[in-house]
């Protein structure tokens, strides 16, 4: 599903006092089947633009396209359950929107809202479940008798058994341990791949926009400033560090090493595998 | 949508009023809630509409947006209002709708009334709007403390209050998160019938509750770490300071109150 962005503009609480631009002129295309990361300091406007994504906020100016459907400033929209459905948002600390007294019921809460029969939802709280990792004994107990990584699978499972065609995802792994960070990355990196789904990432981590995303989108002050692949966009550190951002780990390692060697290496490295291989191969080694 | 709320906002700014001793401005608005009431004619109640006139001129609050404040409890004055015209038999009748009658003294005593209303309303928000949570909080322990002697516990008290205030946002930036979590997840929390509607707040209550006792939880440890046990012996980092025009203000309110009771029929 096709996601365009032109010119949008959003302020909180309008018209009062405490008015405040959190984004304007915000322009951008996501083609079907990409996967984004939108990254940029505290404050930029990242998550502005993800509640814009399923019309939790509507615009002030400008315009949204998601799908065949078009969002417009100033007009009152109705009939959101279809977008809705379509585009699933994983929020930050997900598991705080966990209610119900199991977690099948939790996770057929979105599915049921969107007109699934129970039967189909329970099928695919099941399946859900196996995704996240979680065996399905889990199903039958509280979410609130769960390790707080174990709520968090539960809220992503959630949103999987809506069966989006676009992930959004608000820092998914903020607060996990390196191994569940892997992990939960991972899972929707594949689930894109099987079921060709669009995805947006919202994130702090350099490293995980950098291995996963086709292409990012860099935000600053209520603004796009930049857009790029990642390899594009990490070339110029310099034009990063101004927007309070940095390059990941393994840039900065590769340009250590070129600093000390006095050359560059032909490639830009994203990952700590290739910068491993591209070394090897500047010594002389078959990888 | 939590964002429109404007009732107990604080609005920062420099004025007169802003500066004001917040013990001052309590005793200051106690007194005015009082006299308000001393008010029963046209003279009495325009003295009364200026004196607040000047004072929100003075706080530089803008009209509009206390206007904006008004919206919740709208109802309320139209209601005593129209009470009034329906139920007051004075005066002359000036209408007849079947068995109802409208008189003349009906409508003089609802529109002093709703006026009475409005004049305390605007009062006890400026109060708010050009006080931080936790001046008024200072300023209630501080008015509160000879009751220590009698062994009430004010400075828990106050704190309660400001740890309630300081959490108003809080809860309702964490209302406006989990709602959003849900309609994402297709929960409608406007639309249908009255049950579905009772029922659509289950998924936003449960977790604001489990959240508003896990912050109360990590709240009080935290605040143990660091030392607290209560007011005993405890010094305060913001002092009130008792000025020259605080005690002005309370004159000018005698002022008027004198004047009120000199004019009133």
């Amino acid at each position: 599903m096709d996601i365009k962005f032109h010119g949008v503009e959003y302020r909180y609480a309008a018209g009062t006092p405490f008015e405040r631009l959190a984004i304007t002129d915000v322009t951008f295309h996501i083609p079907s089947g990409e996967y984004v990361a939108v990254i940029g300091h505290t404050g930029s406007g990242k998550s502005t633009v993800l509640q814009h994504l399923n019309v939790l906020l509507q615009p002030l100016r400008g315009k949204i396209e998601v799908g065949s459907r078009t969002i417009a400033a100033g007009r009152k929209e109705k009939n959101l359950k279809e977008v809705r459905r379509r585009i699933g948002i994983v929020f930050q600390f997900p598991e705080h929107q966990l209610f119900e007294e199991t977690v099948e019921k939790d996770i057929c809460f979105g599915p049921m809202n969107f007109g699934v029969s129970e039967e189909e939802a329970k099928k695919r709280a099941r399946e859900a479940i196996h995704l996240v990792g979680l065996p399905s004994s889990v199903l039958e107990r509280s979410p609130f008798d769960l390790s707080g990584g174990q709520m968090r699978r539960v809220a992503i499972a959630g949103v999987l058994a809506m069966k989006p065609d676009v992930l959004v995802l608000d820092e998914p792994t903020a607060g996990l341990d390196p191994r569940g960070r892997r992990e939960i990355m991972e899972l929707f990196y594949s689930l894109k791949k099987e079921n060709s789904l669009t995805c947006v990432l919202v994130t702090h981590s350099m490293e995980d926009a950098a291995r996963y995303a086709d292409r990012l989108i860099v935000m600053h002050k209520g603004r796009v400033v930049k857009t790029g692949t990642p390899r594009e966009l990490f070339r110029n550190r310099d034009s990063l560090t101004a927007l309070g951002l940095d390059v990941p780990e393994t840039v900065r390692l590769q340009y250590m090493f070129e600093e000390k060697l006095g050359q560059p290496l032909p490639h830009l490295c994203l990952t700590p595998e290739e910068l491993a291989q591209e070394i090897a191969l500047f010594r002389g080694e078959r990888p | 949508m939590m964002e429109k709320m404007i009732l107990g906002r604080y609005l920062p700014g420099d004025s007169v009023v802003h500066r004001m001793d917040p013990r001052a401005k309590l005793l200051f608005i106690f007194g005015f809630v009082l006299i308000v009431f001393l008010a029963n004619n046209v003279l009495t109640y325009a003295l009364l509409s200026l004196f607040t006139l000047v004072v929100i001129l003075l706080s530089k609050v803008r009209i509009a947006f206390l206007m904006a404040g008004l919206k919740p409890v709208i109802f309320l004055i139209l209601f005593t209002f129209l009470i009034h015209v329906f139920f007051t038999k004075e005066g002359e009748v000036l209408a007849q709708l079947g068995f109802l009658s409208i008189y003349k003294g009906g409508i003089i005593k609802g529109a002093f009334i709703s006026l009475r209303f409005l004049l305390l309303i605007f009062v006890t928000s400026l109060l708010t709007l050009t006080t931080p949570p936790i001046s008024v909080t200072d300023g209630i322990e501080s008015l509160f403390g000879p009751l220590k002697r009698v062994k009430v516990p004010v400075h828990e008290l106050a704190l309660m209050i400001s740890i309630s205030l300081r959490f108003i946002p809080t809860l309702l930036d964490e209302t406006d998160k989990i709602m959003k979590a849900q309609m994402a997840r297709g929960a409608d929390f406007t639309s249908g019938s009255v049950s579905s509607r009772v029922k659509a707040v289950i998924p936003l209550l449960i977790p604001l509750f489990v959240s508003a006792f896990k912050r109360a939880e990590e709240l009080a440890v935290a605040m143990e770490a660091r030392g607290y046990r209560g007011g005993e012996g405890r010094t305060k980092y913001r002092v009130l300071a008792w000025h020259l025009r605080d005690t002005a203000a309370l004159f000018v309110l005698a002022a008027l109150a004198s004047a009120l009771v000199g004019l009133r029929s």
